[in-house]
């Protein structure tokens, strides 16, 4: 009953999609209000019709209806509430609905906005918005269906199909194979709709982008509109990976947290375009540059939240076979080729129109270093996407799949983001319009000396890797011009306002959020770098077999085996648990227990290690193997992570400055736009 | 009598030296073999160290050294074996990569198909190296007098412009 009605419901939603699209194409064509507010109204019904179906889908969840083929796939009795509620999206056709939902909800916000003087947009915003969103709810519904149900037919027959054929008797599983262990994670609960929030976000300037290709309005208008959606969309995305990166790092038991795996590519690459997009999108605004290449941008992303999504839903990954027997992978490809050439084909029909107002005068001027910036980023994206498409294609041809291990691609890589680094430090002080070495060179000159100290005291500690003593410097350089410059925007407010040091600082952020949350977002960047220099020069490991009462030592650290203990758990779990004593340089400091936990529904294991944290090191430990019946023995595996959780302390100043650049301005819209006219006739917001 | 004595002494002597020899050879024969093989095992680090640059051929992406199947466990108790054996960490990458397949190995050896990866890399990356070229040399060769006349425009309208946004932007603050 419940399945039918949300299938009922996820029909009338593909419906009423497909008339907003229908109604918002004729209604731009002929330019008739009452049409595109039609579509409007639609796309604004889209959102309850969805929630329909998937409050139906966790209802099912909850009340273990694994009758219906997916509960039993992602669902158990002895799951917890929380993870029967999460499991939405704990697999294929459920998380296509969750995508879906997202979708619509972000469509509904677009809706709601005041569209005054962008009205020419909104039919097709209505229409990009709406296909995307009728080809996910299409793919659930003649694809990926979550409501398909097990039958048994007459002849005793096992059958899966929505609706009960003729002389089958429904089948109703006693209890159902439960939620993949991996993902039974807080991190992965919250990884998932972050990722996808990112996702979708990315969708609505993608969308403006079009209908400011569609309707000719080619000016920077579409890109002031959706900056604040780019934004939203970069925060999403960014949260999504550091939760999934801390995830990696609690459960998948390799001591890492990030390991260049294709879904973490798949991931990262609408990142690489996104973050690209949101500096390049300030030259346009500032000056009128690049307007060709910001629609470029925009498309890219499109296509990469897409062919991220395609990646990880299609089967391709595993094997090129997969994909050809599965439906939705040729439909995906097909969707993603059709909007790039669709989009492209728009974008060249305007070419002509979307010259850039200004022109590059100084390699040295802010615009000359975003445009590196950007050409970083794309490299970066590049290595990235054909590290990940090569296996197919080389599989596609020879039969034989190839491997793109994390050495690979950090050697490529870490000298991009290197020189990233090192633009991140310098770009802030370059002028728009034009710098010279000269004035550079006077404005960096004192934290360059505070970068050098840093530089020192690593030499003086003992680093001789070559790339740490450049990483730890990059570090020193950045942080010391992002503070240098919010110490002189301070004291210069101080000096003219004799505003006190903390109000000048809470004034200056307030009336320039996106410049100053943009400098902590920075500053974010550079601790995470600091906590990745950190583990990937100077990690060590080892790992040793011991008997009750030996020890293993790695980095100062000993680690002493004291039990073992296995036993069956009521929630499912058959749990392996080692107790240790760890000390550090002769000094107790605690016990440590990494333990394993087999899961008896879904027949899989998962590693949890036993972590001790601080901000100098993690010492990071995993029971690797023990012996059945034998208490008094057992193999560990040690990691040193030094500064890792550097890593974690930047996620959470990113966090931060993302949140101050994207907050709401306390002035509206219009009072800027009235101070932009007054100032200057030739710089209009419009 | 002397003469027998004599006799068997040397019989005696020949039999001792040739269960000398016997013995030496023996010896030389196992200590040959004792030192061949290493007394000790090779540790777990060991085999972790030639496993971290292997992937495990069943599974995606994971190195070896931390991958934990079945399977992937015996293939580190090959590797342990095959460095007991002697084998070099290059010889026992050669041998999972002709077993397995290239896929096994952290990056596609310079050979047959994968040179087009290769090849079309360089392309990219000499794609962006060239355009970005072009715009600073498009940049480069503009009249000094262009740049003059836009370096002291543009920082003017922006200047002006901030600071009747700035001044908009207190007045709405006192009134609020």
């Amino acid at each position: 009953m419940l399945a039918n009605f949300g299938f009922g419901a996820l029909i009338i939603t593909f419906l009423v999609a497909l008339y907003g699209i229908g109604a918002a194409i004729y209604g731009g064509v002929k330019n008739s209000a009452r049409w595109v507010e039609s579509a409007r109204l639609a796309m604004l019904l889209t959102f309850p019709l969805i929630t329909l179906t998937a409050v139906s889908i966790i209802i099912m969840l909850v009340t273990r209806q694994y009758q219906v083929q997916y509960v039993y796939n992602v669902t158990s009795d002895t799951m917890p509430l929380y993870l029967k509620i999460t499991a939405l999206w704990g697999g294929q056709a459920g998380s296509l609905i969750f995508w879906s939902w997202l979708m619509a909800a972000f469509a509904t916000a677009v809706t709601l906005r005041k569209w005054d003087r962008d009205r020419e947009f909104l039919p097709w915003v209505i229409v990009v918005s709406l296909i995307t969103l009728a080809f996910f709810v299409g793919m659930s519904i003649f694809v990926e269906n979550p409501f398909e149900r097990f039958w048994l037919s007459a002849s005793g027959r096992e059958m899966v199909a929505m609706f009960q054929p003729a002389g089958a008797t429904p089948l109703i599983p006693s209890d159902g194979r439960g939620l993949n262990p991996l993902l039974r994670h807080p991190g992965m609960v919250i990884h998932p709709p972050m990722l996808y929030l990112g996702f979708v976000s990315f969708v609505i300037p993608f969308a403006f982008a079009i209908a400011a290709l569609i309707t000719g309005r080619t000016d920077d208008r579409w890109i002031r509109i959706t900056r604040r959606w780019s934004l939203v969309a970069w925060i999403f995305l960014s949260l999504g990976l550091v939760l999934g990166s801390r995830w990696a790092y609690d459960v998948l038991g390799w001591g890492g947290y990030w390991g260049w795996d294709p879904v973490e590519i798949a991931a990262f690459l609408p990142w690489l375009s996104g973050t690209a997009f949101l500096h390049s999108v300030m030259i346009q605004e500032k000056r009128g540059m690049f307007k060709r290449w910001n629609m470029v941008l925009v498309i890219v992303t499109y296509a990469l939240v897409i062919f991220g999504t395609f990646l990880t839903r299609s089967g391709v990954l595993s094997s090129v076979h997969a994909f050809a027997q599965s439906a939705i992978g040729p439909l995906f490809f097909g969707f993603i080729g059709v909007t790039f050439i669709a989009s492209l084909a728009l974008l060249l029909h305007r070419w002509k129109d979307l010259t850039s107002a200004g022109q590059l005068n100084s390699m040295l001027s802010r615009e000359a270093l975003f445009l590196l910036n950007n050409l970083l980023f794309m490299l970066i994206l590049l290595v990235c996407l054909w590290g990940l498409i090569f296996p197919i294609v080389s599989e596609l041809f020879t039969g034989q799949k190839v491997t793109f291990g994390p050495p690979w691609y950090e050697r490529i890589t870490g000298p991009l983001f290197a020189a990233l680094l090192l633009l991140m430090g310098v770009a802030p002080l370059s002028a728009w319009g034009h710098s010279t070495v000269k004035t550079l060179g006077r404005a960096m000159w004192k934290p360059t000396i505070v970068s050098v100290a840093v530089l020192a005291v690593a030499l003086a500690t003992g680093v001789r890797s070559v790339g740490a003593l450049i990483g730890f410097w990059l570090v020193g350089f950045v942080i010391a011009i992002t503070l240098y410059d919010y110490g002189r925007a301070i004291w210069a407010r101080h000096k003219r306002s004799h505003e006190p040091l903390p109000v000048a600082f809470w004034n200056l952020v307030g009336r320039n959020r996106r410049r100053y949350g943009g400098y902590i977002i920075h500053l974010g960047i550079v601790l995470m770098a600091l906590g990745i220099i950190g583990i990937e020069m100077f990690q060590t490991e080892t790992q040793g077999t011991l008997k009750t009462g030996e020890s293993l030592s790695l980095s100062g650290y000993t680690v002493t085996f004291r039990s073992l203990a296995e036993w069956n758990n009521p929630d499912g779990r058959n749990i392996a648990r080692a107790v240790v004593d760890v000390s550090k340089d002769g000094r107790y400091l605690g016990q440590l227990a990494p333990r394993r936990d087999f899961y008896f529904d879904a027949q899989q294991s998962m590693t949890i290690p036993g972590v001790r944290s601080t901000m100098e090191d993690d010492l990071y430990l995993l029971l690797v193997d023990w012996e059945e019946f034998n208490s008094n023995q057992a193999t560990l595996k040690l990691f040193h992570n030094p500064l890792i959780n550097w890593l974690w302390v930047g996620s959470v100043v990113l966090i931060l400055g993302m949140l101050v650049a994207a907050w709401p301005d306390q002035e509206p819209d219009a009072a800027v736009q009235r101070a932009a006219q007054k100032a200057s006739g030739r710089v209009t917001a419009d | 009598m002397q003469e027998k004595v004599n006799t068997l002494s040397m019989k005696s002597y020949r039999s001792l030296g040739l269960a000398i020899l016997l013995a030496a050879v023996l010896l030389a024969l196992l200590a040959g073999s004792v030192w061949a093989q290493d007394p000790q095992p090779p540790s777990d680090d060991e085999v972790n160290k030639v496993a971290k640059e292997l992937y495990c051929p069943v599974c995606e992406n994971i190195p070896l050294d931390v991958c934990p199947t079945q399977a992937c466990a015996q293939w580190r108790e090959l590797i342990r074996l095959k460095l007991s054996q002697g084998w070099s960490e290059d010889e026992i990458r050669t041998y999972f990569a002709q077993q397995y397949g290239d896929r096994v190995l952290a990056a596609p050896p310079l050979q047959g198909f994968n040179w087009v990866f290769y090849v079309l890399l360089g392309v990219f990356v000499v794609v962006a190296v060239v355009v970005y070229i072009r715009v600073v040399r498009n940049l480069r060769t503009k009249p000094a007098a262009a740049d003059a006349v836009v370096q002291d425009e543009q920082p003017a309208i922006q200047d002006d412009y901030l600071k009747k946004l700035e001044e908009e932007l207190n007045r709405r603050e006192k009134s609020s």
